[in-house]
């Protein structure tokens, strides 16, 4: 019963399945969030998981990967952002449960009275710093700092792993080039960061908890934050091993996992299957399929989409944002459809150009 | 015993430090934040709502705080490490076999991991509650810096040990160098930027190379991580939340409903 568990879980946790089981969860909590807002569920996951961990901690495999030392905040991370997503989620509701019958917000309602900072907020911070005292000294006498071999360049060990916080990053390797995964897309992270106060211009929901104020804003930061970063660099962690292959949970690193690599790019598809004609020398004429899929896809689909779909979006933006945020947002849209479209045709590039390391 | 204490209370040592007495009347609590450097980084009063736990998450606090255990244990680390391909492996694994109940390096590595999480919840936090929303639009883009600052200290920090995990993770990660466009010799566009076959841009001069101080993660970026590390960054770092902090109390405080 049990390995036949284990299996199962291993099935599970495929990257495919993963990514869009992980997805599916996402919409499910958002769209029922009155249900899932509900404490039941926080003591449910509490339970099982520490009852999974307790069990699965006895196979010596998920031991391995589990424990290693770097691997530890990784536990916490995952543990603390559902936590307390689920704390922001409930929050929400109930703060759109008061707006529905006219009553002001937990926040506005308590925000009308004053108090002294020596001591309401001094004690908070206090007591905060000593448990995080607590924690991180526990924690330093429990776990040694991992320190392995003298540095060796002409060794590389198999896997190759960057620091956890980046392996999100390293996952996208797997879908796109250095130039995307590694420059472009964290590049434009930061720049799409900076630019949210302003093309947000939403003024409803400052300085309080709330879904229904604005849907859109607030599934987005769950979809980035909780489905592109976290479940990514949880995948990157626990479920990359040698040659960056895929291992369940449950499952010996092996080096010599065999994963066929039968990727095509768009344009063998395009010249080979459809057209039966050899591949153009030409770079140009032979990625033209995937070049003019990218300029209508980054150009015009934003003013298509401005003038049908999103019409209201549009006037309410106005021209400089809603191109601007249509950019970004495309970039964005980019990570999953490659994604899709590797998991269905095996697709490896959009455009393909490696003379001079152009590949989309 | 009282007497003793009020006698203490009433030199002129004492009350040259405590210009209040116990914070237990509106007067003197005002006082002990008004009159203490580090405590008026608040105001003396805050609304209700803002300092909830359940609304902040302490997040931010404890990001500070996590920065400050960092530079003391950082501070102390120093004494003991040298930044060199000949010492640095052995000053770190010394501290393992010389040093009894020594925790110093468990935790710097443990309070930077938290460090880089609890950046990421107030973030989150910040975003759910809608506080980049105005007037609060510049610091939530000094917070965007910052976060990337907190990134950037904890990678530079990851290659001291001088270990294999440290070097074959820089390697990865500055690997990525190495494909930005025309900057580094392998990214879309550098091929360009030739003239009569020679090339601008090649593994000697590029972004990479700027990076690691070299071809590849050796001595050059090894003294380069370690001076970002332990000087430039936190500079930059404890610059940026000076203005982080103070442009929390312009903005209006903790965030709450307008």
């Amino acid at each position: 019963m049990g390995e036949s568990l284990k299996a199962a879980i291993d099935w599970l946790f495929q990257p495919t399945i993963y990514f869009l089981g992980s997805a599916a969860l996402l919409a499910a909590v958002l769209y029922f969030r009155k249900i899932f807002s509900r404490p039941i569920w926080m003591v449910l996951f509490f339970s099982l998981g520490s009852v999974f961990l307790v069990w699965a901690l006895g196979d010596p495999d998920f031991k391995k990967i589990m424990t290693k030392p770097d691997n530890v905040p990784i536990v916490i991370l995952l543990a603390s952002v559902i936590f307390l997503s689920w704390l922001a989620l409930r929050q929400a509701v109930l703060n759109d449960e008061r707006t529905k019958r006219g009553e002001p917000t937990l926040e506005a309602e308590l925000g009308r009275k004053k108090v002294f900072t020596w001591p309401d907020l001094v004690y908070t911070e206090f007591i905060c710093i000593i448990l995080f005292t607590a924690l991180l000294v526990i924690w330093s006498i429990e776990v040694a700092a991992p320190i392995e071999e003298p540095a060796a360049s002409a060794r590389t060990p198999n896997p190759s792993k960057a620091p956890w916080y980046f392996l999100g990053l390293q996952e996208l390797l797997v879908y796109f080039d250095p130039w995307i995964a590694g420059v472009v897309l964290p590049g434009l992270m930061i720049v799409g960061l900076c630019a949210i106060p302003y093309l947000d211009t939403n003024p409803k929901g400052n300085g309080y908890y709330t879904f229904n104020e604005r849907p859109f804003a607030v599934s987005f930061f769950w979809v980035g934050f909780i489905l592109f970063w976290v479940s990514f660099v949880i995948l990157g962690t626990f479920l990359r091993g040698p040659n960056w292959s895929f291992f369940g949970p449950f499952e010996y690193w092996d080096l010599h996992k065999l994963e066929p690599l039968v990727n095509v790019d768009l344009a063998t598809y395009f010249w080979v299957d459809l057209l039966g004609t050899p591949r153009p020398d030409n770079p140009l004429v032979r990625e033209a399929p995937g070049l003019l899929a990218l300029l209508g896809y980054f150009l015009v689909l934003p003013p298509l989409l401005g003038k049908t779909l999103l019409r209201k979006l549009f006037a309410q933006m106005g021209f400089m944002r809603f191109n601007i945020f249509m950019h970004f947002l495309l970039w964005f849209g980019l990570i999953p459809m490659k994604m899709l479209a590797r998991w269905i045709f095996n697709l490896k590039y959009i455009v393909g150009i490696p003379e001079w390391f152009f590949n989309v | 015993m009282q007497k003793l204490l009020q006698a203490v209370r009433n030199t002129q040592l004492w009350r040259s430090v405590f210009r209040h007495g116990y914070p237990d009347t509106p007067r003197n609590r005002t006082l002990a934040v008004l009159s203490n450097t580090f405590l008026h980084l608040h105001p003396v009063k805050v609304r209700r709502s803002g300092i909830r736990l359940s609304y902040t998450w302490c997040m931010g606090g404890l990001t500070f705080f996590l920065f400050l255990v960092e530079t003391i244990t950082g501070l102390l680390l120093m004494f003991y490490y040298r930044p060199t391909a000949e010492y640095a492996y052995q000053d770190i694994f010394g501290m393992r076999e010389h040093v009894p109940l020594g925790i110093m390096r468990e935790l710097h590595r443990w309070a930077a991991h938290m460090m880089v999480i609890t950046v990421w919840l107030h973030m989150y936090r910040v975003f759910l509650t809608g506080s980049y929303k105005p007037p609060r639009e510049f610091n939530w883009n000094v917070g965007v810096i910052l976060l990337v600052l907190t990134l950037l200290l904890s990678f530079t920090g990851y290659l001291l040990p001088w270990d294999q995990l440290a070097v074959w993770a820089i390697t990865v990660g500055s690997n990525m160098a190495r494909a930005t466009p025309f900057l580094g010799h392998e990214g879309p566009g550098a091929s360009l930027l030739s003239f009569g076959g020679l090339n601008f841009v090649h593994a000697g001069d590029d972004a990479r190379f700027g990076l690691l101080a070299g071809r590849f993660v050796g001595e050059g970026a090894l003294l380069r991580f370690y001076v970002l590390h332990c000087v430039g960054l936190p500079l930059a770092a404890a610059t940026l939340m000076a203005i982080h902090f103070w442009r929390v109390r312009k903005d209006g405080g903790i965030s709450g409903p307008l």
